[in-house]
């Protein structure tokens, strides 16, 4: 096997100074009864034979590069700089783990202080940490948090959450005890709280923009959980929309969490992204995960550090914030090189174009006779329109003539049926756009 | 790794107005009018392409790395990432799909899932495995969440988790966060769980025993059997922590062992890269009974060999995060388990213990041996003796680095004072051993003769020792 260096004879050799005679005596300690004596029936595959294994399996899924696509929902399309890769197999970076000896991981702990830093530049937030797994357990976590802050046991969430962030947060509220309520929205595919008691709620938790793209108005939601003191957490599923729209801190959320997979990741069939999870200073000690600061070695020259460890399970065991350990640390690293190289101009671009782009889809998708936009308020790079018959159907009509078009909502939001929801990005040309148009318009003089 | 390159600049201190380090394709549709308030400017730094590129590559070079050196952290399988691993991950039939795409358009990456499931639980010897979990610790997390719903379902109340004193920091952690109390059990003057303190344990309220075997110690728990035995008497559930799965892999499987539910780490066993940090993915396996709980979407194959995600399943847990995991791991790890196939990962675990073993014969006399017996992977020495020479574990680690190699997982377990937690892995030769064996009897040397070597250690490193408790007192978080 390639991978393994001992030869034949180093292994004889190395049993001999042990005083051993075989390998099977290292397994005496295991009983009998269960010790296996043949290897499992799985084949062992040349490096030729594996590639071409993996080439033939990767080669039965339609795949977005050479496929033009609307998909959104959380995970999006964007260019990726060719240099990102590049730094990212530097194995020094990826052949390392969690930066338990300082001394020799300042690569990586000055990379994550400056991931925490544009984290904090992108929110407006004071503290970030190294990272959580994803954008639904950093939304999980945050409820956990607030939970651990006020002592009380009712989350309110939005229900235009993400479904998979609330069908998250609901298996970790559980055995918790506590109570998750879900929020309406109002015709307008905006948060609805006039029916909702904000008393005695540990948080109120709002996706901006919402899972139907739509642009929440935070400042109201902010001011409504804080009179009531409770904690406001902003969630987001498209980090590009932080290049448009105003910061978390600016309407006073006390949490910022989310997905990151927009910051210079493709899609991965969903994983690995990148959980974003930041918050206000006063709040530090209650936060999960791994924070980065600034030290001072020996020769008072600066320096990065793990801090705040006894936040950890590491240290704290069961009293610890999270269970966290292993988080996305490459993720983020890919994350900080992205914003990097994008820069002020840069990222404003992307979100801006992702604006521009989303809504040139929309306004032409008007002009299909019976489509129509599900919702009327404001959106950023996403927006769901009620057509005539079945989303899925039209779905696959895109499909046969090599379009994967968008989210039919109904799954997830039982009330939505004929809802579609598609997203452009700076990906989307103005010519897939339009010949998105024309299927539908097709498929809608079909259908008539 | 460079030794000494001094201080270098933060991205943010390097950022020059006017310049910038991608380019974008003009807009090619009509600008529509923004109809919501936009913010101002955001901060972040403008660099052209190759400043970005110099200055992260001279951040790597800061880095001590597993392709640079010996890398013995305990517990944490630091062996060899196979370069193929990295370019299976990276074609664009994996890495460009959309999870919302339909399944008829994912049909490799949803056999690959379903194949990946079939090898795992004959590796383990469980029934079906989720490979929605993101970590190991997430993995305890979802365990807890499946054997809470078991009990649910029978009507039980059970709310004690049992773990014992060398285990991991994240199973108290998960057990914690699961709602669960937990109740910690003693080992005994073997390193394995103690019997007596078990069974004193064990209630009608105990939901489940967290245990990883070979434990912390690298020890094979040579009572698994009747610990089985006890907890299932009591009602209770086995959970395997698969931290230590590369101890025993292909010569025994915690599934015959008489665990009910186990996790894998596939950045451990099956050697994807650890990233600094992450991505990881620890999968869940389960028993059958446990099967109809596991969190959705579940991969089905149906009877004409179509592969299908499954959301209809009333008695799940629910999901443990967004979408099927960390896809792109999941690839890797497919691809190392077909290129060791079962001869390979047999031989990768005999080497990975034969290391491990051959590493603490040459440090033995030196270095006390808390439990002296044949390890599995990893072994636990104790550096209690430096006391007497005013010297704590950390010196040593830190002299390690001095000499040019990663430090062992050090003060953990906690049930051996000033613990260095050695793990070698499969991938080391015998003479990178013999240089680490080499180093650590120097070291005790020095220790003896010349404290100060380790007291004031690393010396070669591109920083000094860093002063963690100035850093802590008021913490800098972010650059200004």
């Amino acid at each position: 096997m390639r991978y393994f260096p001992l030869t034949p004879d180093d292994r004889a050799e190395m049993l001999g100074a042990l005083g051993l005679s075989s390998t099977e005596e290292l397994f005496a300690d295991i009983p009998a009864a269960i010790r296996i004596q043949q290897p499992f029936s799985i084949p062992a595959l040349s490096e030729p034979e594996v590639v071409e294994r993996l080439e033939r399996l990767a080669a039965k899924n339609l795949n977005a590069k050479s496929t033009p696509s609307f998909l959104g929902g959380g995970i999006y399309r964007h260019y990726v700089p060719a240099a990102i890769k590049h730094l990212l197999m530097r194995a020094e970076f990826y052949t390392a783990y969690t930066p338990y000896q300082a001394e020799v991981s300042q690569g990586t702990l000055q990379a994550v202080f400056e991931y925490q830093t544009m984290i904090c530049l992108l929110t407006g937030m004071d503290v970030s940490n190294a990272s959580m797994y994803d954008g639904a357990t950093a939304v999980a976590e945050a409820a956990l948090m607030a939970r651990s802050i006020t002592g009380r046991k009712r989350v309110l969430a939005a229900g235009s959450l993400h479904p998979q962030y609330r069908a998250t947060l609901r298996t970790y509220l559980h055995l918790q005890g506590l109570e998750l309520v879900e929020i309406p929205w109002d015709e307008q595919g905006k948060l609805d709280l006039s029916q909702v008691q904000a008393e005695e709620a540990a948080c109120l938790i709002v996706q901006s923009p919402n899972f139907f793209g739509l642009v929440e108005e935070m400042a109201a939601a902010g001011q409504w959980i804080h009179a009531a003191g409770g904690i406001f957490v902003h969630a987001f599923a498209e980090a590009a929309s932080l290049g448009l729209l105003p910061p978390s801190a600016s309407f006073d959320a006390d949490i910022a969490c989310g997905e990151g997979q927009s910051l210079g990741m493709p899609p991965s069939y969903g994983g690995p992204g990148l959980g974003i999870f930041a918050a206000k200073e006063k709040y530090v000690r209650r936060m999960p995960g791994r924070l980065i600061g600034e030290a001072l070695d020996a020769d008072g020259q600066r320096a990065f550090t793990m801090v705040l460890a006894t936040r950890e399970q590491h240290i704290r065991r069961e009293k610890a914030t999270s269970n966290i350990c292993s988080n996305q640390a490459l993720c983020a690293l890919n994350a900080l090189i992205y914003l990097s190289l994008l820069g002020e101009e840069g990222f404003r671009q992307v979100a801006e174009q992702c604006y521009h782009k989303a809504h040139y889809l929309a306004d032409r998708l008007q002009s299909v006779a019976g489509l129509k936009p599900t919702f009327a308020a404001p959106f950023f790079n996403e927006v769901a329109f009620t057509i005539p018959g079945s989303p899925q159907a039209l779905n696959a009509f895109l499909q046969k003539h090599g379009i994967l078009g968008g989210i039919a909502l109904g799954r997830d939001f039982p009330g939505l049926k004929s809802s579609w929801l598609v997203a452009a990005t700076e990906m989307n040309s103005k010519e897939q756009i339009d010949a998105l148009v024309a299927r539908v318009a097709q498929w809608r003089g079909g259908l008539a | 790794m460079e030794r000494r390159v001094g201080v270098t600049e933060l991205i943010f201190e390097m950022s020059r107005r006017g310049c910038t380090g991608c380019s974008l394709t003009s807009l090619d549709v009509p600008q529509a009018g923004i109809d919501f308030p936009t913010r101002a400017g955001i901060g972040l730094p403008t660099l052209s392409e190759p400043e970005v590129v110099r200055h992260f590559t001279v951040l790597s070079r800061k880095n001590f790395a597993l392709d640079i050196g010996f890398y013995p952290l305990g517990s944490c399988t630091m062996k060899y990432n196979p370069k193929v691993n990295e370019d299976m991950a990276a074609l664009p039939g994996f890495a460009q799909l959309h999870p919302y795409q339909p399944d008829s358009t994912a049909q490799g990456a949803l056999e690959l899932l379903w194949e990946l499931d079939r090898a795992l639980c004959q590796i383990t010897g469980m029934d079906r495995f989720t490979l929605q979990p993101a970590a190991g610790a997430h993995g305890e997390l979802a365990g807890l969440f499946l054997i809470a719903r078991y009990f649910q379902e029978k009507g039980e109340k059970r709310d004690i988790v049992l773990v014992p004193d060398s285990a991991h920091g994240t199973n108290p952690a998960s057990a914690a966060l699961a709602g669960c109390q937990v109740v910690v059990v003693r080992s005994d003057s073997r390193g394995g769980v103690d019997l007596e303190d078990l069974q004193a344990k064990l209630s009608d309220r105990v939901m489940a025993l967290m245990l990883t075997n070979p434990n912390t110690l690298g020890l094979f728990d040579e009572n698994i059997l009747t610990i089985a035995e006890l907890v299932h008497a009591a009602g209770g559930l086995l959970y395997y922590d698969g931290a230590n799965l590369e101890g025993t892999c292909g010569y025994a499987r915690p599934g015959d062992m008489g665990f009910d539910v186990v996790h894998v780490n596939l950045h451990k066993t099956f050697s994807t890269p650890h990233g600094g940090g992450g991505p990881g993915s620890g999968p869940v396996g389960v028993k059958q009974m446990l099967e109809s709980f596991l969190p959705v979407p579940v991969v089905n194959k149906k009877a004409d060999g179509a592969f299908t995600l499954d959301w209809e399943r009333p008695q799940t847990i629910g999901m443990m995060r967004s979408f099927l995991g960390n896809f792109l791991v999941a690839v890797k790890a497919y691809t190392y388990i077909l290129s060791l196939g079962g001869t390979g990962l047999r031989q990768m675990t005999a080497d990975a213990v034969l290391n491990a073993n051959y590493l603490l014969s040459l440090v033995k006399g030196t270095y006390e041996l808390p439990y002296d017996r044949i390890c599995k992977h990893e072994f636990v020495l104790s550096t209690h003796q430096f006391g007497q020479w005013g010297l704590k574990v950390t010196d040593v680690a830190k002299r390690l680095l001095d000499k040019g190699f990663h430090a062992p997982t050090i003060a953990f377990p906690l049930i051996v004072d000033g613990a260095l937690m050695v793990e070698p892995t499969e991938t080391e030769s015998k003479s990178a051993l013999e240089s680490f064996a080499q180093a650590l009897l120097e070291i005790e040397e020095e220790a003896r003769t010349h404290p100060e070597l380790l007291k004031e250690a690393p010396r070669n490193t591109p920083v000094r020792r860093i002063d963690d408790v100035a850093a802590n007192r008021s913490p800098v978080l972010r650059w200004k």
